[in-house]
């Protein structure tokens, strides 16, 4: 007589609506003749909004099921959130962009679907098979989506690195569990808790560690794991390129938080001492080859790496502090880089044959409201008060100055000192200087500006009011301490 | 008498072999072949270990990592095709409008 294990379906809700949305937009592509995108965005738009709803009770549990494969607490309720922000987002900036482009994809929003639960099972996985097929259902929708531009060499150039880096990331990343899973004889993180405190571990399980560490380096892009990003976000389409800055590394550093403090706490020494390098190494390259990029797409690349330096810094404090830091810090940067991506979007025009910095000239003056936009989301980028990034900043600063991290937060400030440089000289282009040529009007969509205003305000208001949100932070991740 | 160790070492030098093909071969199958090769390195190991351990995961294991590289180098071979017709080539070096 078999056992049937209890299977309750409500913890994964939120993953298996998102999966549905994708299903039913595909078979019902295949009958719609005319407008199967803006059906597709419409089935995944209800469908993120239904996963909203889904999501809610898991805030208050905190309990693994499927034998322990998926763990269901408020940190996992916290990233599901995050996600379904970032690919809402998404859906209402890429509507306009994909009619703009002439491209009738309805498959777009299938693999956008098929990404987000992805990224759902990796953020709640107890179990490295769980983590492992999160990263590649999320991955291999990705990198469609980064190549779904055909007639454009650069999407399918992007694409094609993207998918060789990013295997071999993942081949790294298995290497390390199957040594771990030789040293231990566990893949779940509980079982490798525990081997590791008990104190006689082997140099199998330490080599394991470092071969994970660097597969999660590579996916949040921290340096020297990086050359992949600033050809890949400036290939991908914009909206694409949106949601991978701040949907996948979200998904990858919660994963990444969630195995090194759950199950190699007792290594954290050895972690740490890497983590600080990677760090430094994020923050300083990340921000100097920002510098003298022209093109804003490559720009941000650049930026979003060395946002993942300051990220690395929460982890490296290791306090409960610094943590809830993280959670925090990719709030603000979910909707801050958002935005600005859909404004890149709006501004890029057809084609894309707008993303270079000079193309921000003047538009102060043509479009004052987007300038005004521009500019808050780009404050909140270099994390200047009284927006949203200042308070990401402070906390993960301010958590690791308690932990004793004098050197490592000088070197942050100092580079986000060196930051403001290359964000402001896109607000002295947009305010300061007016183009050689009249350009083309942009078109507005409604949901592109829906988008926009959400960003703007969501970024100013708990930028003000932090507290509230802070709190929430502190509260999610009670549970991995 | 070959043991679990002989299997690890025989799987650490397919990875090996595996990484340094990626590195340093330019042909553009070639590489998605080596990135098969450090896959199916791991599995060894999986497999090995399971054997060893006496434990069924690292078997199960073994399945979705063959699933997830066969959807990935569905993938690849697309990207592959869809390159090929823009460029004509399959050369990595040649595949480099974006740089610095």
């Amino acid at each position: 007589m078999i056992q049937i294990p209890e299977v309750d379906l409500s913890g994964i809700l939120p993953a298996i609506i998102l999966s549905a949305a994708g299903v039913v937009t595909m078979v019902a592509g295949l009958f719609i003749k005319n407008r199967a995108a803006t059906i597709g965005g419409i089935i995944s738009a209800a469908a993120v909004l239904l996963a909203f709803a889904a999501n809610a009770p898991l805030r208050a549990i905190n309990k693994v099921g499927f034998v322990s494969m998926v763990t269901l607490d408020g940190y996992t309720w916290f990233f599901n959130l995050l996600i379904l922000f970032a690919l809402g987002m998404t859906i209402l900036t890429s509507l306009r962009y994909l009619s703009d482009e002439g491209m009738d994809l309805y498959e777009y929003f299938v693999l956008l679907m098929f990404a987000g639960t992805g990224m759902m099972f990796m953020v709640s996985g107890n179990h490295l098979l769980t983590i492992f097929i999160g990263l590649e259902t999320l991955s291999i929708s990705v990198y469609v989506l980064t190549g779904v531009l055909s007639k454009s060499s650069k999407s399918s150039e992007a694409a094609l690195k993207y998918l060789i880096l990013g295997a071999f990331s993942s081949g790294l990343f298995l290497y390390g569990a199957a040594l771990l899973y030789g040293a231990s004889g566990s893949l779940g993180l509980p079982g490798l808790a525990k081997y590791f405190q008990s104190g006689s571990f082997s140099l199998m399980g330490v080599v394991g560690m470092g071969l994970l560490l660097v597969g999660f380096a590579f996916k949040v892009a921290a340096v020297p794991f990086h050359m992949w990003t600033p050809d890949v976000y400036e290939g991908a389409p914009s909206p694409i390129t949106g949601f991978m800055s701040v949907g996948v590394k979200a998904a990858a550093f919660a994963a990444f938080v969630r195995v090194f403090f759950e199950s190699l706490n007792a290594l954290q020494v050895n972690w740490t001492n890497i983590l600080w390098i990677l760090a430094v190494l994020t923050m300083v390259l990340g921000n100097l080859a920002a510098l003298i990029q022209d093109n804003i797409k490559r720009m941000l690349a650049y930026s979003s790496i060395a946002h993942a330096g300051y990220i690395l810094i929460g982890m490296i404090a290791g306090s409960p502090d610094g943590v809830s830091g993280i959670l925090y810090y990719l709030l603000a940067y979910t909707f801050t880089n958002l935005g600005a991506f859909g404004i890149v979007t709006l501004v890029g025009r057809k084609g894309e044959a707008n993303v270079y910095l000079d193309d921000y000239r003047g538009l102060s003056r043509t479009h004052p409201a987007l300038a005004v936009a521009m500019a808050i989301f780009l404050f909140s980028l270099a994390g200047i008060p009284p927006t949203a990034g200042f308070v990401g900043k402070f906390t993960i600063f301010s958590a690791a100055i308690k932990a004793g991290y004098i050197w490592l937060v000088i070197i942050g400030v100092l580079t986000s000192a060196a930051s403001v440089f290359y964000y402001f000289r896109v607000v002295m282009k947009m305010y300061m200087e007016s183009p050689d040529r009249e350009p083309e009007r942009l078109r507005f969509s409604p949901s592109m500006s829906l988008a926009l205003v959400i960003s703007v305000v969501i970024v100013l208001y708990i930028g003000i009011f932090p507290t509230t949100y802070l709190n929430l932070a502190s509260e999610s991740v009670r549970t991995l301490f | 008498m070959v043991d679990v160790q002989h299997y690890l070492v025989v799987s650490a030098a397919l990875f090996c072999l595996g990484v340094i093909g990626v590195m340093f071969r330019r042909n553009l199958i070639v590489i998605l072949m080596s990135l098969e090769l450090m896959l199916n390195a791991v599995n060894l190991s999986f497999v090995a270990i399971s054997r060893y351990l006496g434990s069924i995961e690292g078997q199960i294991f073994v399945l979705f990592v063959m699933v997830v590289a066969a959807a990935e180098v569905a993938v690849g071979l697309a990207i592959a095709v869809a390159i090929f017709r823009q460029k004509g080539t399959i050369n990595v070096n040649e595949i480099n409008i974006m740089k610095w």
